[in-house]
């Protein structure tokens, strides 16, 4: 197979993957942040200590993410046809993907936050701060390197179901891979492929680990991951 | 200005109960520097948050400047908008600053300012003020992971007095700090205290704080207070023990059938040379165990324990002399207890 005949399917796989990453992530975020933090300030010792809140919202978090992404994907189809219309397509496998990572990334938002010094919360209660301003002035701000290497590590995830996804008709770069590589023995372009998946998620979590460590203002004393530049095996992994 | 009454706070876990305060009652004046002392444990911490209600009282209640902040609190868990804002009224500074380490020094001061709602602009010329007025003008774009201690604090400080409290709290502010950083420190709150008038309330487990900065001081024990009132009328009340561990002085007798007395010396006393005046109308020897002098709240105060030859008996007239000169007479018990105790020490 020529490159003039793999670069078209490869644009339209990567174009694929970037709707149901970028889409789910989205929306991971505008779920997991808040449950992440819900998590924290319902627990014991929280600002809004409530048990029931906590438990449940724990055992739905922990369902969500015990079940096996495939499993998972299947088991919304319905869903997914009545939110989106059809199960085929990037579209569609947005659904499923943001399920899994809402939960996943909940944890992560959960672990960040915790990590924040009780004694800023008390700081910023003592200025007259309510529960709102503790989380928008200290636990975000002060937690942001850490979610965004829990975003990181959720996108990479993401980009590791995408490929998944598309094996139920999802489309994208792990569709391409199996249905050339697997089935139709294309191995230049599975490699190829897998030569993309790499560059990506190489990218993304060297973008991320910047970022990180642009937002921490803690010195040398930072809890910040220090830059991971390869990580072939995680990288082949999630491909 | 701040007035505690019955304040109790009981902390349950599952299978017993902490008596962390037991009934305090804590007046601290308009404009005074108040320093409360005690052991680990004692329910210092438990106290100064009681205050601002960061810490819920089981019974009893507080007001600061005249308004009952447990009633405004009510019985909801959470701080409703009315404590909040009697809060913005009440500065604190913590042991380990509690600085944003996300936010910049100038940030930080804003910080208060934000939740009041105070503008932009408004706020950054406040808190650039702030800042002078603590001597860090020149950090305002720094980031607290670039400061010192010292510096943290004074920051804490200036953040502390954004929303121009009268009453400031300070939770062991020096207690992270060296000698040096912590003198200056101290020098700050003074200044502030007379400046701006504030009332400080502070916790500390130095005695030298107490010393260099407080009008007055209590002594927590158990959750109770043992002790309290102006530093200068401790030092004039017999057997206080905040005076002694203000002020100790030492010194073992040098056997048996002797009196040990220890002598406080206030203003006019301090000068005049009682001790030889007492040596030769009584003819009696005296050994001096141990002395010291210092500066307490601008005045100076002496203190001196000496011995007497002979039993207590034998001493009654000499020791009325010293009365008379108005010294402070503390007698110690013979080989008493408290000596052997004290030996231990
Ligand atoms: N959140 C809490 N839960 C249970 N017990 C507590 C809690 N906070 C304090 N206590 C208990 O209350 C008592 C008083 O504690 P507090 O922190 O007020 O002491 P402190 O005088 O400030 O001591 P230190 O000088 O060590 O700071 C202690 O016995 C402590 O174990
Ligand atoms: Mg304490």
């Amino acid at each position: 197979m020529s490159w003039a005949e793999m670069q078209p399917l490869l644009s339209q796989a990567c174009w694929e993957t970037l709707i149901m990453v970028g889409w789910s992530t989205l929306i991971a975020v505008a779920g997991g942040l808040p449950l992440g933090v819900l998590l924290v300030l319902t627990d014991r010792g929280g600002l809004l200590r409530n048990a029931t809140v906590n438990k449940a919202v724990g055992v739905v978090v922990n369902l969500g993410r015990s079940l096996p992404f495939l499993i998972l994907m299947i088991s919304v189809l319905p869903f997914t046809r009545w939110v989106i219309g059809t199960t085929i397509g990037a579209e569609a496998m947005v659904v499923p993907l943001s399920i899994g990572a809402i939960p996943f990334l909940a944890r992560l938002v959960e672990t960040a936050v915790r990590e924040v010094d009780g004694g800023l919360v008390e700081a910023v209660q003592a200025m007259g701060g309510s529960t709102w301003t503790v989380v928008r002035k200290a636990l975000l701000p002060e937690s942001l390197p850490s979610l965004i290497a829990g975003l990181t590590t959720t996108v990479i995830a993401l980009i590791g179901y995408s490929a998944m996804a598309g094996t139920i008709g999802g489309g994208g770069l792990g569709d391409l891979a199996i249905r050339y590589g697997y089935q139709r023995f294309e191995t230049s372009l599975m490699l190829v492929t897998i030569g993309v998946l790499i560059v990506i998620v190489t990218a993304v979590q060297l973008a991320g680990d910047l970022a990180a460590r642009g937002a921490s203002h803690r010195g040398r004393t930072s809890t910040t991951p220090r830059l991971r530049l390869l990580r072939p095996a995680a990288a082949t992994e999630a491909s | 200005m701040i007035t505690t009454t019955g304040l109790t706070k009981v902390y349950r876990s599952r299978d017993r109960e902490t008596v962390a305060l037991d009934g305090v009652d804590l007046h601290v004046r308009e404009g005074e520097v108040y320093g409360v002392v005690g052991r680990s444990g004692a329910g210092k911490s438990t106290l100064i948050r009681c205050v601002n209600l960061l810490e819920r009282p089981t019974s009893g209640t507080v007001e600061v400047a005249g308004r009952d902040l447990t009633a405004l609190a009510g019985r909801s868990d959470r701080a409703g908008s009315a404590l909040r804002t009697a809060r913005t009224g009440i500065g604190m500074v913590f042991q380990h600053f509690n600085l944003l380490s996300s936010r910049t020094v100038r940030d930080n001061v804003e910080l208060p300012l934000e939740i009041l709602g105070v503008s932009g602009r408004e706020r950054r010329r406040k808190a650039l003020e702030l800042l002078d007025l603590v001597g860090l003008a020149d950090k305002a774009r720094a980031y607290p992971a670039q400061l010192s201690g010292g510096q943290k604090q004074r920051v804490g400080i200036a953040r502390s007095l954004a929303g121009d409290p009268k009453v400031l709290l300070s939770d062991e502010a020096t207690s992270a700090l060296d000698p040096e950083t912590t003198r200056s420190i101290l020098q700050l709150l003074r200044d502030l205290n007379q400046q701006l008038g504030l009332t400080i309330l502070l916790i500390t487990h130095e005695m030298d704080v107490v010393k260099a900065i407080c009008d007055s001081a209590a002594l927590m024990k158990g959750g109770r207070i043992v002790e309290s009132g102006k530093v200068t009328d401790l030092l004039a009340t017999p057997g206080s023990e905040l005076a002694h561990e203000l002020f100790p002085v030492g010194g073992e007798p040098s056997g048996e059938g002797r009196t040990v007395v220890d002598l406080t010396f206030h203003g006019e006393a301090a000068t005049e040379p009682v001790i030889s005046q007492l040596s030769r109308t009584y003819n009696i020897d005296i050994s001096v165990l141990g002395a010291a002098l210092e500066t307490i709240g601008g005045r100076q105060v002496g203190r001196m324990r000496i011995e007497l030859p002979g039993a207590f008996e034998d001493n009654v007239v000499p020791i009325g002399f010293l009365r008379e000169k108005g010294l402070q007479v503390d007698v110690a018990p013979v080989a008493g207890d408290e000596l052997v105790k004290e030996g231990a020490k």
